[in-house]
């Protein structure tokens, strides 16, 4: 710890802060353009320009460190003045330098009203300007479907250049030409390819870049803000959802360190259009092979008709991948009282929530990935499954500190690893210690044995689980100070009905899904089922989607923007979704409906409101009643896990997502995904040739 | 792939030239045994994961075999050679005003220093020359194909300004007059002779030693 005086108060920092930490530290504010806490110093906006006592001139305090300051005379710390006249002299000099090429058109900005430089021109910038010549104008750049550029607004501070290179992984921006001639761009203008380009629009300071979906769309202080959690993947990032009236306008990343830091991918920020389109907004009725629109009624007396008249045993539920945990809690209290275990999760068949929770979360947690050293990847492609989970991977593997293996197919995941086979029989000779990546994992002080959602899900799961689980007990992952078993969940649901227990208590998805063993079917959001002919399906989702055409009674439902829902993300953290608009026409929330339907069928469930269904599921399990924290998982079920064994298959592991932009219904409906996913396609077309 | 516009500058002739159209680039760009060989030395010159470090050399030598000028192709095969994104190359050739982004004069490409000291000394007049000899605007070849000019930024001549750089050799002290037998020479194939066109030595005074000039 050093002592520094700032703005005439003494404090201590650590040495190897730089000066705008120390005065943050100090409680004095900085202004700033090109400094971002999460990437590298560029130090060449000036705008942080502050005063250190005994120098000729202002120093950048973003790029110069505390260690570097001088003492005074007889020893004392070294002075720092953030509000001297000369500070605020330097700072109106950048401000009007800043301002010479920056255009007048704040009216017709997209960044108007949250633009650090219209911010920041309000305390340093002068009323008139004394600049008669032209202006600079530069042509806008086309960087693909998420973001639009307007270039003349470039104050060059190299954000985005460094975020693309740093966090991304995938150096595609650029400076180009020199002094008052450079401009930012890809190269020849091809379209970002990054799956957290959305980020580029929230860290440009001015409205160089902004959002190409939300363009002109609304003005930031018109909007209502919701604070909520998002579900398109397994990691529960925190987000902002934006609405103007009943209309979700947009998604923003909110600051969770533990989970998103501040990025967020693009289907999580950009899935917003798809809220809009292609919603059932009312229920309907298959009659003479035709789906009908129905009252609520004759939907709910369609069920109970079916359901009379057969075995309640032969009743099963599969739940989607964006299902909350108060409804599947709802649906498999129903179930139960029709007499049917039933229930089951989407990918969920090979784990057993029996075994304890930490033979299914990820137990390093996401922050633990920046302790890890090593990491096996085994059939998983976190770039795809996780791409903001893959950007902390990413970063620990930038610190030089990661060693990192894959068994799986050979992809792009932004950082450099060791191929150690495509199939189960490389990751046999990693766990018999054969492979060179083997020793490294043992000699490991933190490693992590990451088992992807896709190699889960194969037919041999289980005995890809139990053996990961020996890998990680063999090389003394798993200890009382660290716990490197983690499993990547690509869904928001999986963790919080393995919580619950809605799944593995009776049949499995597969068992469900095999023709002759069901006669009535509940959907609950569920569309990457094949459910077989003959079984009456009930649809309880929000979008059109291939469960809702196989249906024959749709009951339709909230989206996550429209419910307040618990969720469990993949490391096990409790988290609770807002709602931020209303369900579209007759749609209701999902547990509304089920608790509503079990009325109707004479199996009354015991609770009347959310709370009170919120309380029974805490009662139930307690852990989910502590919101954002993680009940950690016990050494003795992965202990247990890796005693189950199992054999193995030949087959080689196969990716588990085809398609990033269209992975869950809601991203289907969205032609802003479908444009992403177009071109991205069509790069690979590119890169094949 | 689509090739920007070069950008529209009213105010000053622009710097940024971006790689030019489509139609004259090549299609692929190779280097010659003698010139891969030369790379491969560069590139052994730094520390593995420090090959980027070559890539000033490198382009170079694509420039020098590719009629003085990078071409899209050559920028997208020294990238590869050095494990760098393309953009990072893009980046320096579009940065340093030694690389040329277009074809250049077959006979000359000549670049005038237009910063202060040579352009108080007339590099405006110079300019003027390039102008009617060569074509209105930099960049551009000539009618024949043999020339073409730009103005850059100090060339490090000062004392002997105003000056001029073709490929690798400087030509300084020049006037109009001067300025217009270098550019024949180069025309004719009677390539003149390098530094000061005035028959003063180097940067020594001009007219002769003004001090020291007593024996003792």
């Amino acid at each position: 710890m050093t002592k520094i005086i700032i703005d005439g108060k003494e404090i201590d920092v650590p040495a190897e802060y730089t000066l705008l930490q120390a005065c943050e530290a100090a409680g004095a504010e900085i202004p700033r353009f090109c400094y971002h806490e999460r990437l590298s110093i560029a130090g060449n906006c000036r705008m942080c320009l502050v005063e250190v006592k005994g120098g000729p001139k202002p120093v950048a305090s973003c790029a110069w460190g505390v260690r570097d300051c001088r003492p005074g005379p007889k020893g004392e710390p070294p002075e720092i003045s953030t509000r001297s006249p000369m500070v605020k002299k330097a700072r109106e000099g950048v401000m009007e330098f800043l301002l010479i090429n920056h255009p007048l058109d704040c009216p017709i900005c997209d960044q108007g009203g949250e633009c650090d430089l219209q911010d920041q021109a309000m305390g340093y910038g002068v009323d008139t300007s004394r600049y008669a010549e032209n202006k600079r104008a530069v042509e806008d750049k086309y960087l693909g479907a998420l973001v639009k550029t307007s270039m003349t607004r470039c104050i060059q501070c190299t954000r985005c250049v460094r975020f693309s290179a740093e966090v991304c992984g995938v150096p595609e921006m650029g400076a180009i030409g020199r002094g008052e001639d450079m401009e930012i761009t890809t190269y020849l203008e091809q379209a970002l390819s990054s799956e957290l380009q959305g980020n580029l629009v929230d860290i440009c300071p001015v409205g160089a870049l902004t959002s190409k979906p939300y363009a002109f769309a609304a003005r930031p202080w018109e909007l209502g803000k919701t604070q909520s959690i998002d579900v398109m993947d397994g990691l529960g990032s925190a987000i902002r959802v934006d609405t103007r009236g009943r209309e979700v306008m947009r998604i923003l990343p909110r600051i969770n360190d533990s989970v998103n830091e501040e990025w967020i991918s693009d289907k999580t920020r950009h899935v917003v259009d798809g809220l809009r389109t292609q919603r059932l907004d009312r229920p309907y009725v298959r009659e003479d092979g035709k789906l009908r629109p129905a009252t609520w009624p004759e939907a709910f007396k369609a069920i109970a008709t079916r359901l009379a008249r057969i075995d309640g045993k032969r009743v099963g539920a599969i739940a989607g991948d964006l299902a909350a945990v108060e409804e599947m809690y709802a649906l498999k209290d129903l179930l139960a009282k029709l007499g049917s275990t039933n229930v089951a999760v989407q990918g969920g068949d090979s784990f057993d929530a029996r075994l304890g929770r930490a033979s299914y979360l990820f137990n390093p947690t996401i922050a633990g990935i920046e302790q890890a050293d090593a990491i096996l990847i085994i059939g998983a492609n976190p770039r795809k499954e996780a791409a903001v989970l893959n950007a902390r991977i990413r970063k620990r593997w930038r610190s030089g500190q990661l060693k990192v293996g894959l068994v799986g197919p050979k992809v792009d995941l932004t950082y450099a690893y060791e191929h150690i086979g495509a199939g189960t029989d490389s990751l046999s000779d990693v766990a018999a210690g054969k492979h060179s990546f083997a020793t490294a994992f043992r000699n490991a002080k933190n490693p992590i044995v990451l088992v992807g959602a896709g190699a889960a899900a194969r037919h041999d799961g289980g005995a890809i689980l139990a053996l990961a689980a020996k890998i990680a007990m063999d090389v003394n992952a798993v200890r009382d100070d660290w716990n490197g078993f983690a499993v990547l969940h690509d869904t928001a649901s999986r963790v919080g009905a393995l919580d619950i227990g809605f799944n593995g208590t009776g049949l499995t998805g597969a068992q469900m899904t095999t023709f002759g063993t069901m006669d009535v079917m509940f959907l609950l959001g569920a569309d990457e089922v094949e459910i077989p002919e003959g079984v009456f399906t009930v649809y309880i989702g929000t979008h059109g989607d291939r469960g809702a055409h196989r249906a024959d009674v749709i009951l339709p439902g909230a989206a996550y923007t429209e419910k307040s829902g618990l969720y469990v993300n993949t490391e096990g953290r409790v988290q609770i979704a807002a709602r931020a608009s209303f369900p579209p026409g007759e749609a209701r929330e999902d547990w509304a409906i089920i608790r509503a339907l079990s009325e109707v069928l004479g199996r009354k469930l015991g609770y009347d409101s959310l709370a009170a269904l919120r309380a029974e599921i805490i009662k139930a399990v307690p852990h989910l009643g502590r919101i954002d924290q993680i009940e950690a998982g016990k050494i003795a079920d992965i202990k247990a896990l890796a005693g189950k064994g199992g054999s193995l298959e030949k087959a080689p592991f196969k990716p588990l997502i085809d398609d990033f932009y269209l992975t869950n219904p809601i991203a289907r409906a969205s032609a802003v995904m479908a444009e992403c996913s177009r071109l991205a396609s069509g790069q690979m077309l590119t890169a094949a040739e | 792939m689509q090739v920007p516009r070069a950008a529209c500058n009213e105010r000053l002739e622009s710097h940024v030239r971006p790689p030019s159209r489509q139609d004259l680039q090549p299609a692929s760009f190779a280097f010659t045994d003698e010139n891969l060989a030369f790379a491969k030395a560069q590139i052994a010159k730094y520390p593995e994961g420090r090959q980027a470090s070559a890539v000033i050399a490198i382009l170079w030598r694509a420039q020098e075999q590719n009629a003085g000028w990078v071409s899209e192709a050559a920028i997208r095969v020294v990238a590869d050679m050095l494990g760098m994104p393309y953009i990072r190359v893009l980046e320096i050739a579009t940065f340093y005003t030694m690389f040329q982004l277009q074809p250049v004069g077959k006979k000359a490409h000549v670049q005038v220093c237009g910063t202060t000291p040579c352009r108080l000394r007339g590099a405006e007049e110079l300019i003027e020359v390039c102008k009617h000899r060569i074509h209105h605007d930099p960049f551009h070849l000539s009618k024949d194909g043999d020339f073409s000019w730009e103005e850059v930024e100090c060339l490090g001549a000062c004392v002997n300004a105003p000056m001029v750089q073709i490929w690798k050799d400087t030509y300084e002290d020049l006037t109009p007059e001067s300025f217009g037998k270098v550019l024949d020479g180069f025309a004719t194939g009677n390539l003149p002779t390098p530094g000061p066109q005035n028959g003063r030595q180097f940067s020594a005074p001009a007219g002769g030693p003004t001090t020291l000039k007593e024996k003792t």
